[in-house]
């Protein structure tokens, strides 16, 4: 909502101060200035003048000259490059010697061997408006007793004001008017506020005997207010009208609609005007439209109406408007209307917003009923403004108006504790000052046995329960002055054990050197097949783009995408994580996906056994129960060279390395090892149970063995066999040699580990360890008949 | 008879070869040679020794004190030589194994935290220090927990504002991507007894663009307090108290009135910049009574207050990032400054 400094003064005059500070009351109230702005303000130097003459310039086809009076009778010769200027028409010029607001300095100047003394001006070039095309023809804008060479501000009669631009929040439907938001800045400041009379002459016609309106569905209508105006002439409003509509954002477009627009601003009231003639007997109802009913509105698009939507019908029962939405093309004025239906009424604020929003159809009207328009006095004061503003203009209205009502959400007198009023805001203001508040902006406020007795005014349909009035109290004596303390509670804060456990994890993958990455969670139709996933992601219904419209089920195309990003920067090795939520389908009867969160480590350019590594620090970091990797072909993976990450005997993940596939598919080069956990359920499981064992004493004595093992025989399968046979004097094992080639069978590898045995008690005999290593053999070979290298 | 005096002379030019030849020793091997000749079982010095015996009575004190003289000077030589040596040594292998420390071929990375983690956890630290907990929920909601809950039922005006983007679940705009954290105060809420004081970090959506300044996906904190007696003074102390923790002493606060379906009273807070001015940081307000008794609270027992803000705006303001889209492109060379 825009207003200016003038137009609140007419409202309070003693609004008065600096611009800035004046805004920081508004803000201050609730009415954030977002902007402010001086207007009306015209660029010196810049006149009234007339054209004399177009003629064409000799040597230039895209000027032309004209010769302009600008006060002193004479003609004065300009090169001009806008063609839209007729013999006569009065235009802003500006003189030689005059700074333009872009900076620009207009001198006299030669243009092909013709001088050119001054510019005419686009409405751009003086800041009227954004049209740079054509020269401002002001033929019918000039006030009365304008002249040549007049300045140009005063000969459009404007001066220079102040505008504010205020962000007003949907529970403020008071502040959509400037008479509104003069209130409650006179409030603020302390000055008187009142409404200007609005004196109207009327005709004898009784308004009753022309027109009839019927209100069948009173939840939809509070009140319908009408009269009949004669003698409309569709033609341009004057200067001023226009400026403060042009300044508060609307454009000008004819005297009915302007008056309808300048109403609506000043004092938050929408209206609606009928050509009578098109409304048999005058006869209105006011009800639901029925299924299958159409309209074709203003705008000329036929529009399919739903029972809830608020019509108004004539006397056949056709629709012929969309209740404080739009009005219908077959009763809109034209040039030969005469006598014309004005209506104010109020609407049911759910219901119109239901029909805004399913036609899509905003507007500045709608938004006000939307959030609840006056449903007092204000729509008697709005109609006479309407007619007062159109008796300038020689129309004239008929005796009284149409008064029906409907259900008016008038709710009686409203019981606040005071005692709860300073509770929630955590003051300390007596019954007396809390009262003053409210009165000070129209609240009704009886003491009440240290109570209140409230009554909400009618432009304050958002106004409803205690705490309601409590806000308003609040935002009255002001924030800033509320005393500032802190909860005196006693809880103990603190990160859950999850929370700590996924911090952990988070460090030790930036230990192992990897960046963590949160790319966007959406995916494009089509990237989970080419990561060799089922396309079964959860689609968006709106989506900006459609390559954000598929919620990921994995980390993986994300992280490809990511890799390939780099890789294309010439960023090949990246090592990347990312711990976020996946969106897996609706578990059977559930409405919200299975949503989790994961873990993914991608390393470019390195084996699975990379990823493998990396999953062993996270092991020993979180101490998970009993991890194996069981061999399979997950989906996306390579499949000889991927595995289930099996966690106390559960299945939470993948490791390995992504499918050749794949990553042509998503252009990326050389390998990437993979791991997926989901970490949601990991860290939710056991983990972290360690257990002492006393460092032993005793030396200890270290074998090697060197197996030779088939390739279908994991390593892990001979370690297993390794620790079974070896315990429990088997203390540590590692692999330190894989060997293939000569003296090693085609299909076969030599794998060389070095045993340390030690027992807690004692120094082990020779004895002992030549049976320990007699046991692991032996348990090697039954198990995976891998055979002690020779 | 042996003159003692010879001996003597004979033993001292011995010895004096001897240093002379240690002092000249170039590795260990020559020291323990002339060790061996000078003072071993086979040396003049032992056999002088041996010899005592048949020496005058009268002289024996005196030769055995030459002869003991003269060994404890030759093994301080024989020491001295191998110390000489063994330092000269360990010189020699430093210069050696002169190493150029700035000739790295490869290196021990250690990655990056992504800045809005750490914006998030900065924060988590700040609230838990001020004795909330950290609660956490789904990022795709129903209408009840994105909406309804939070008093905007289904005609409000408010809605139309959260520009939420619907997934197709359910009936059409029932299932959507969260459009706020405050979701999260309703699950909470449900399930949780008062006194409750939390905060919920976490993801979220609307229908915007990605641009310099939007992403369509971003991350808010919020802020929910219940307890007895709680008010829009607690709520002013509490932002107060954050902003001085998390931005320093010097920045100050203010609320100003504003309008959010899910509070009442409703403020927007900003914080003051070095110049003077104010930025604007995020909403908050005193908890609506709708929204207590949609959790099953009783709004005449507990109150409470609400707050909520960006946290990739306030990592963003942290480096003076140009372009928020950096944190979503995943760029090495972006997230290895942090």
């Amino acid at each position: 909502m825009k207003v200016t400094l003038s137009w609140l003064r007419e409202f309070a005059p003693g609004i008065d101060g600096d611009p800035v500070e004046l805004g920081e009351v508004l803000s201050s109230l609730g009415l954030a200035v977002e902007e402010m702005d001086v207007v009306g303000e015209m660029v010196d130097g810049v006149v009234l003048a007339k054209v004399l003459d177009l003629r064409p310039h000799p040597d230039a086809d895209k000027i032309q000259l004209v010769d302009v009076d600008r006060g002193d009778g004479q003609a004065l010769q300009v090169c001009c490059g806008a063609f839209n200027m007729q013999v006569g028409d009065l235009i802003p010029f500006a003189t030689v010697g005059t700074v333009m607001p872009n900076g620009m300095e207009i001198a006299q100047r030669e243009l092909r061997g013709q001088t050119s003394n001054g510019m005419c001006c686009s409405g751009a070039e003086i800041a009227m408006g954004d049209d740079h095309d054509g020269i401002l023809i002001l033929n019918d804008r000039v006030v009365e007793g304008a002249v040549l060479g007049m300045p140009i501000g005063e000969a459009l009669g404007m001066e220079a004001d102040i505008l504010w631009d205020l962000e007003v929040n949907a529970n403020r439907p008071d502040a959509m008017s400037v008479a509104g938001v003069a209130r409650d800045l006179a409030a603020a400041l302390g000055v008187p506020f009142s409404f200007p009379d609005y004196p109207i002459t009327t005709t004898r016609e009784d308004v009753d005997d022309l027109i009839d309106v019927t209100i069948e569905d009173p939840t939809l209508c509070g009140r319908f207010v009408a009269t009949v105006l004669r003698g409309i002439s569709v033609g341009t409003s004057p200067a001023w009208m226009q400026s403060r509509l042009s300044q508060l954002g609307m454009r000008p477009i004819n005297s009915v609609v302007d008056i309808s627009n300048y109403v609506m601003l000043e004092l938050g009231q929408p209206n609606h005007t009928f050509d009578l003639a098109t409304i048999p007997n005058g006869r209105l109802n006011v009800r639901r439209a029925h299924d299958g009913e159409t309209l074709v509105t203003l705008d000329d698009v036929e529009r399919s109406l739903v029972p809830n939507d608020g019509v108004i019908t004539n006397e056949g029962d056709e629709v012929i408007s969309l209740a404080g939405v739009m009005g219908g093309a077959t009763t809109e004025i034209s040039d030969s209307t005469t006598d014309v239906l004005l209506e104010m009424a109020w609407w049911d604020p759910p219901s119109i917003s239901r029909t805004v929003k399913r036609l899509n159809l905003p507007s500045e009207a709608s938004t006000r009923f939307r959030r609840g328009a006056d449903w007092g006095d204000n729509i008697d004061r709005a109609m006479r403004r309407f007619i007062q503003l159109a008796a300038e203009s020689g129309v004239t209205a008929v005796e009284g108006f149409i008064d029906v009502a409907g259900e008016t959400p008038d709710r009686g007198a409203l019981p606040v504790r005071t005692a709860k009023v300073n509770s929630l805001l955590g003051t300390t203001l007596r019954p007396d000052e809390m009262a003053g508040h409210l009165a000070s902006i129209g609240f009704g406020a009886e003491l009440d046995r240290g109570d209140l007795l409230v009554t909400v005014p009618t432009w304050r349909w958002d106004t409803v329960t205690e705490t309601d009035v409590a806000e308003e109290v609040g935002r009255m004596f002001g924030y800033a002055n509320i005393e500032r303390t802190v909860p005196k509670g006693t809880v103990a804060g603190g990160l859950s054990d999850y929370q700590k456990d996924r911090r952990l994890v988070r460090d030790v993958l930036v230990g192992v050197g990897c960046d963590e990455t949160l790319p966007m969670p959406f995916l494009a139709p089509g990237d989970l097949v080419r990561a060799g996933l089922p396309e079964n992601g959860i689609t968006l219904s709106n989506p900006l783009h459609a390559e954000e419209s598929v919620l990921r089920t994995s980390l993986l195309p994300g992280q490809l995408k990511a890799i390939a990003y780099n890789q294309s920067h010439r960023a090949a090795g990246v090592r990347f994580f990312e711990i976020d939520h996946v969106f897996l389908p609706a578990p059977d009867g559930q409405l919200l996906p299975d949503e989790r969160e994961y873990l993914a480590v991608a390393l470019a350019g390195s084996e699975a056994t990379a990823a493998v590594e990396v999953l062993d620090v996270l092991d020993r970091a979180l101490a998970l129960p009993n991890v194996q990797l069981k061999p399979a072909s997950p989906a996306g993976l390579h499949p000889t060279r991927s595995a289930e990450i099996v966690i106390a005997g559960r299945t939470r993940g993948h490791v390995g390395e992504v499918d050749p596939t794949v990553l042509e598919a998503y252009g990326v080069e050389g390998r990437v090892a993979w791991l997926e956990l989901d970490l949601g359920a990991v860290l939710e499981g056991p983990h972290g149970n360690r257990k002492y064992t006393p460092v032993s004493k005793f030396p200890s004595s270290d074998i090697d063995l060197a197996f030779v093992a088939e390739d279908s025989v994991a390593a892990s399968a001979i370690e297993g066999s390794l620790r079974k046979g070896g315990n429990p004097l088997l203390v540590d094992l590692e692999l330190f040699d894989v060997y293939r080639g000569q003296g090693v069978e085609e299909g076969s590898r030599s794998l060389a580990y070095r045993l340390r045995f030690q027992a807690a008690d004692r120094t082990l005999t020779d004895a002992e360890v030549a049976a320990a290593r007699e046991s692991c053999i032996n348990q090697v070979a039954k198990k995976t008949g891998a055979v002690l290298r020779a | 008879m042996i003159s003692v005096d010879g001996m003597s002379a004979e033993l001292e030019a011995g010895a004096a070869e001897a240093e002379k030849r240690l002092e000249a020793a170039a590795d260990l091997d020559e020291v323990r040679a002339i060790d061996a000749e000078a003072l071993g079982k086979r040396s003049a010095l032992t056999a002088a020794k041996k010899q005592l015996g048949r020496l005058d009575p009268g002289d024996r004190k005196a030769a055995g004190m030459a002869i003991n003289a003269i060994r404890t000077r030759l093994e301080a030589a024989v020491a001295a030589a191998n110390e000489r040596i063994a330092v000269g040594a360990r010189a020699a292998q430093y210069d050696a194994e002169r190493l150029d420390l700035s000739e790295r071929l490869s290196e021990i990375r250690r990655g990056s935290l992504h800045l809005t983690t750490q914006a998030r956890d900065r924060l988590e630290d700040v609230f838990v220090g001020m004795g909330f907990t950290i609660a956490e929920g789904p990022e795709v909601e129903t209408a009840w927990y994105n909406f309804e809950a939070l008093n905007i039922p289904e005609w409000h005006p408010a809605r139309g504002s959260f520009d939420t983007i619907f997934v197709d679940l359910g009936e059409p705009e029932e299932v959507m991507l969260r459009s706020h954290t405050s979701p999260v105060q309703i699950r909470t809420m449900e399930n949780t007894e008062p006194p409750i004081y939390i905060v919920a970090p976490g993801r979220t959506f609307r229908t915007d663009t990605a641009d310099a300044i939007h992403l369509p996906a971003f991350n808010q904190i919020e802020g929910l307090v219940i307890d007895r007696g709680i008010g829009l003074g607690d709520l002013a102390g509490t932002i107060d108290e954050f902003v001085r923790a998390f931005f320093g002493g010097d920045v100050k606060t203010r609320l100003r009135p504003s309008y959010f379906p899910f509070t009442e009273p409703s403020a927007e807070f900003d914080i003051s910049r070095p110049d003077g001015s104010w930025l604007e940081l995020g909403g908050c307000g005193v908890v609506h009574p709708n929204v207590l008794v949609n959790c099953g609270i009783d709004p005449e027992e507990w109150q409470g207050f609400a707050f909520g803000f960006g946290i990739d705006r306030l990592a963003a303001m942290r480096y003076q990032l140009d372009d928020i889209r950096e944190l979503v492109n995943s760029d090495v060379r972006f997230l290895r400054q942090f």
